[in-house]
C-alpha cells in the first residue's frame, strides 16, 4: 500500500442552492487501494459533508452506487480507482433526474419493473413439494436472475435517454426472466406488455447495456431472445 | 392543524420497519389478508443486507441425503451451545419446509438435482447437505423474489425512510415517526401493529461483513423506548472475511469443500475440530483461525489466514461459487482458481436483539409481559433460536419463517384491535434529535467519533475477550457518547441528507455497544460466540440464562431469564466437532 495524489472532480447539485449541476474538484491523498466508493466516503467523513451519493453493502450485491465514472457506469463499491488513473471524473447516471448530487431519482426506474409483472403467474394447482424444474431448465433463466437493480444497464441506453416511457434493459430482463422461467404461465400477458414500440422494439442492439452490467449479464442477447419469442408467439 | 390531517401523517393497519427478508415476508402476508401494509425502509427494498447472504436457507428437505427435523433442531441446540430456546426451534424447524416451498412456488431460482428437485449443500454444524441454495447468491434471489411478491400484493412503500423514534407508552405500541430522506421533514405513521424488523449491528465493528446500513436502528430504538435488549454480548464473527474488507466469502465455499490453512500450509482445524474439520460451527473456526494468527502461523506471520478452493477445480467454481471468486478478484485481486485467499474472522451476525416470544411479540421483562401491537423478527430480533451461535443458513431461514409469523399475528392482531391514540406530541422526540443536529453549537463530526468506536470494538470486542480490554471499551464508549452529544452536521439542507442520517446512526451504534459491553462483563463465562480468555469455560451452573437490559437513568440495567430447555435428550453437553 502506498499513498497517492489524486484529483476527484465531481458533478455537484444541491437543489436547496444550485440553479444547476456543476463541477466540483477536490485534490486528495488516498491509498492507492482505494476503490470508488473509499474515495467518495474519504470526502464525505473528512472534507464535505454535504456531499450526497447512496452506498449500502460495499460487496457488489445491493446495486446502490451505481454511477458514471470516467464516462463508464460501474459499481462504486468494487471499482477499484487504479482503473481509471489520477484523475476521476465522478458524475450520476444519465437519464434520470438528480435529486442531489449522485443521487438520482429511481422511481420511475421502478415503476418500470412493475409494469412487465414480475412475479410468477400459475394456472396449475401447486405441487405439495417443489415443481421440477431440470438444471437445463434452470440455465435458462440462470444468468438473469443475477441482475441487481443498480440501473447501470438503463442509464447506459441511448434508447432509454430520449425516451421516458421505453421499458429499458432491467424491466426487459426481468420480462425475460419470467418469460422463460419454465414454471410460469404468464408469457402471453407479459409478451403482450413488451410487444410494444416502447417495449422491447424500443431495444436496438446497441450492446451498451451489456457493456455496462457490473455483474456482466449478456443482456443484449436475453434481449434479442425476447424479440424471437414475441414473433413466434404472433406467428 | 389537527395532525391527522397533516400530509405527513398516515394511517395504516400495519407498519413494517426494514425491507429485508423478515420485513417483506409479513408484509406480504399482512397485505395478502387485505390490511393494509406498509414497509419503511432506509434503502430501497432491493438493496436490503439480506441480499447479501450467500450459501443457502437451512430446512430437511432431504433432497440430497438422509435428513429429519429432528437432526436440524438438535444441531441447531448444539450450535446454539445449549443456549437457545428450545420451543422456538421446533417451532422454527418446523415451519421450514414449508418456508421453502413456498419460496419455490414464487418463483425463486433455486439450483437443482440432476432430477430437478432444490439442491441442498453442506454447512457448517449440520450434520446433513441441508442448505437449499441458489448458486453463492441466496439471498439475493429470495430478497427479489419477495420484493416483487410485495409489489403484485400492493405493500406500500416508504423508501429511503429512516425512523427516528417509537411510539410507544403505557406497554402500547401507537406507531412511529420517520425522516423522509428524500424529500426532508418527519412522518408519523399511526398504525394497530408494528413490525421491527431492521437487521443486525454489525457496524460496530471496524472489520465487518455488515452494509453501511447495518447500525442497530431498531435495537437503539427500542432502548430508547425504555425497553429491554436481549443476549447482545453474543456476535458472531464470520471466519471467511476477505482480508482487510472485513466483505463476506460465504461457507458455501468450504461446504463445497475449501479448505483454511495457516503460513505452514496445515489444514490447522484438525487440531480444533477434527471431525468437522472446516465445517465446524463459525464460532469456532474463528476461534481456531484466530488462535493461528495470534501464535504466529499466520501467512507470513500476519494477520490472516488462506481459505484454499484450488483442488475444487474452475468449473465447481465457477458454476457454484461465482460471486466468492468474483469478490476476490475484484477486492484483492486474487483468483481463487489459482491462488488461495487471504482471510480474517469479522463481525458478522447479531445473535443478540430485541427480545420476543415465539408469536414474535416484543417482551419487556423476564416475565414474558407483551407490548401490545409491537413485533419484531430476522436479525434485530432475539427469540431466541440462535443462543450463543447461530448455525450458518439459519438466518434467512428465521428472517423468513419468523416473517411470516409475524405477518399471520399482526393480522389477527389488526383484524382485533383498533387503533390506539397518539401521544400528544409524537414528534417531539424525533424533531429534538434533527434540531440538535442542525442547531447544536458543538464542534464535533460524526465520523472521526464513529472510526475511532469502530477500530476499538474491534481491538477490544473481537473473538476473544477480558475483563481489562472491555473496561477500556466502556471508558472509551462512554467518552464517545459524551463527545456525540456536540456532534453538528455540514448539511443543513433537507433534501437527501446522508451527514444527518450518519449522525443519527452514530448515536444508535454508541447506545448498544455499550449493552454489548455490559452484557458481556457481566457474563463470566465463554459460550458460542462470547469468549473470554479470562472465563475459558461454559458454567450451566450460573449462566444458562439470557441477558435482559434496559437504559435506565443514564446507566444499564441487567437482568436475567432461564434459557428454554425442554427436551430431556437435549439437555447440555459437553459440545465438541
Amino acid at each position: 500500500m502506498a499513498m497517492i495524489d489524486i484529483s476527484v472532480k465531481i458533478l455537484r447539485y444541491q437543489p436547496e442552492k444550485d440553479e444547476k449541476p456543476h463541477w466540483q474538484v477536490f485534490p486528495l491523498t488516498v491509498e492507492d487501494e482505494f476503490t470508488i466508493l473509499d474515495v467518495l466516503n474519504e470526502i464525505h467523513w473528512k472534507h464535505d459533508g454535504t456531499l450526497a451519493y447512496r452506498r449500502s453493502c460495499r460487496s457488489s450485491i445491493c446495486g446502490s452506487c451505481a454511477m458514471k465514472v470516467n464516462g463508464r457506469n460501474v459499481l462504486a463499491c468494487e471499482t477499484p480507482i487504479h482503473r481509471f488513473g489520477k484523475k476521476l471524473k465522478i458524475e450520476p447516471l444519465s437519464g434520470f433526474d438528480i435529486i442531489k448530487d449522485l443521487a438520482v431519482d429511481l422511481e420511475p426506474f421502478f415503476a418500470k419493473l412493475k409494469r412487465i409483472r414480475p412475479y410468477l403467474i400459475l394456472d396449475k394447482p401447486l405441487p405439495d413439494k417443489e415443481f421440477v424444474q431440470s438444471p437445463g431448465q434452470l440455465e435458462a433463466i440462470g444468468e438473469s436472475t443475477l441482475c441487481i437493480l443498480c440501473a447501470a444497464c438503463s442509464a447506459s441506453c441511448p434508447s432509454s435517454w430520449p425516451n421516458q416511457d421505453y421499458l429499458g434493459p432491467a424491466a426487459l430482463l426481468k420480462a425475460y426472466r419470467f418469460i422463460f422461467d419454465s414454471r410460469d404461465d404468464g408469457a402471453d400477458q407479459r409478451l403482450e406488455i413488451v410487444n410494444d414500440k416502447n417495449g422491447i422494439w424500443r431495444c436496438h442492439t446497441i450492446f451498451n447495456c451489456m457493456e455496462a452490467c457490473p455483474k456482466k449479464i449478456k443482456i443484449t442477447e436475453y434481449l434479442s431472445r425476447l424479440k424471437v419469442k414475441v414473433v413466434e408467439n404472433s406467428l | 392543524m389537527k395532525i391527522d390531517e397533516a400530509r405527513n401523517y398516515h394511517k395504516i393497519d400495519a407498519v413494517i420497519v426494514g425491507a429485508g427478508l423478515a420485513g417483506l415476508r409479513a408484509a406480504l402476508e399482512v397485505a395478502k389478508s387485505g390490511l393494509s401494509a406498509a414497509v419503511i425502509s432506509k434503502v430501497y427494498p432491493t438493496r436490503s443486507h439480506s441480499g447479501g447472504a450467500q450459501g443457502g436457507i437451512a430446512a430437511a428437505l432431504a433432497n440430497a441425503g438422509e435428513d429429519s427435523l429432528e437432526s436440524h433442531m438438535f444441531d441447531t441446540i448444539k450450535g446454539s451451545d445449549y443456549l437457545a430456546d428450545q420451543d422456538i426451534i421446533e417451532r422454527f424447524v418446523n415451519e421450514a419446509l414449508k418456508t421453502v416451498y413456498e419460496f419455490e412456488h414464487m418463483g425463486v431460482p433455486f439450483s437443482r438435482t440432476d432430477d430437478g428437485r432444490i439442491n441442498q449443500r453442506p454447512f457448517g454444524g449440520h450434520s446433513s447437505p441441508r442448505a437449499c441454495f441458489a448458486q453463492d447468491i441466496t439471498g439475493h434471489v429470495l430478497l427479489h423474489t419477495l420484493y416483487e411478491q410485495c409489489l403484485q400484493h400492493n405493500v406500500l412503500f416508504f423508501n429511503e425512510f429512516q425512523v427516528l423514534s417509537l411510539l410507544v407508552s403505557d406497554d402500547v405500541s401507537r406507531g412511529l415517526v420517520a425522516w423522509d430522506i428524500r424529500e426532508g421533514g418527519l412522518h408519523i405513521f399511526h398504525a394497530r401493529a408494528v413490525l421491527l424488523a431492521t437487521g443486525g449491528y454489525g457496524r460496530a465493528w471496524k472489520v465487518t461483513s455488515n452494509a453501511h446500513a447495518n447500525t442497530g436502528d431498531g435495537v437503539a430504538l427500542v432502548l430508547e423506548a425504555g425497553l429491554p435488549l436481549e443476549d447482545m454480548e453474543f456476535v458472531q464473527f464470520h471466519p471467511t472475511g476477505l482480508y482487510k474488507h472485513g466483505i463476506l466469502l460465504s461457507e458455501a465455499a468450504r461446504g463445497e469443500g475449501a479448505y483454511i490453512i495457516n503460513d505452514k500450509g496445515e489444514r490447522f482445524m484438525k487440531t480444533y475440530a477434527a471431525a468437522k474439520m472446516e465445517l465446524a460451527p463459525r464460532d469456532i473456526v474463528s476461534r481456531s483461525e484466530q488462535t493461528e494468527i495470534n501464535e504466529g502461523r499466520g501467512i507470513g506471520g500476519k494477520d490472516y489466514v488462506y481459505l484454499d478452493l484450488r483442488h475444487l477445480g474452475r468449473k465447481k467454481i465457477v458454476e457454484r461459487l461465482p460471486q466468492i471468486h468474483d469478490l476476490a478478484l475484484n477486492y484483492l485481486k486474487v483468483d481463487a482458481i489459482d491462488e488461495p485467499v487471504p482471510i480474517q474472522p469479522t463481525a458478522h451476525y447479531s445473535m443478540g436483539g430485541i427480545p420476543a416470544n415465539v408469536r414474535t411479540e416484543v417482551i419487556k421483562d423476564a416475565k414474558g409481559t407483551v407490548v401490545k401491537g409491537l413485533y419484531t423478527a430476522g436479525e434485530t430480533s432475539c427469540l431466541s433460536l440462535h443462543g450463543a451461535n447461530r448455525l450458518g443458513c439459519n438466518s434467512l431461514q428465521d428472517a423468513a419463517t419468523f416473517g411470516r409469523i409475524a405477518g399471520i399475528h399482526m393480522t389477527e392482531f389488526c383484524r382485533k384491535n383498533a387503533f390506539s391514540q397518539l401521544p400528544a406530541k409524537p414528534l417531539a422526540v424525533a424533531q429534538g434529535k434533527i434540531d440538535r443536529l442542525w442547531q447544536g453549537q458543538g464542534k464535533e463530526r460524526h465520523a472521526p467519533i464513529r472510526e475511532e468506536l469502530q477500530v476499538n470494538m474491534t481491538k477490544y470486542m473481537g473473538v476473544f475477550r477480558n475483563q481489562d480490554d472491555m473496561l477500556k471499551m466502556l471508558a472509551i464508549i462512554k467518552e464517545l457518547q459524551e463527545r456525540c452529544r456536540q456532534v453538528t452536521v455540514d448539511d443543513r439542507g433537507g433534501v437527501f441528507n446522508l451527514d444527518l442520517i450518519e449522525a443519527l446512526e452514530l448515536e444508535n451504534l454508541l447506545s448498544f455497544s455499550e449493552v454489548i459491553v455490559e452484557g458481556a462483563l457481566a457474563r463470566k463465562e465463554s459460550r458460542g460466540a462470547h469468549f473470554r480468555s479470562d472465563f475459558p469455560k461454559r458454567n450451566d451452573g450460573e449462566w444458562l440464562k439470557h441477558t435482559l437490559a434496559w437504559r435506565r437513568d443514564g446507566k444499564i440495567a441487567l437482568d436475567f431469564s432461564k434459557a428454554v430447555v425442554i427436551y430431556p435428550q437435549y439437555q447440555p453437553q459437553e459440545r465438541k466437532y
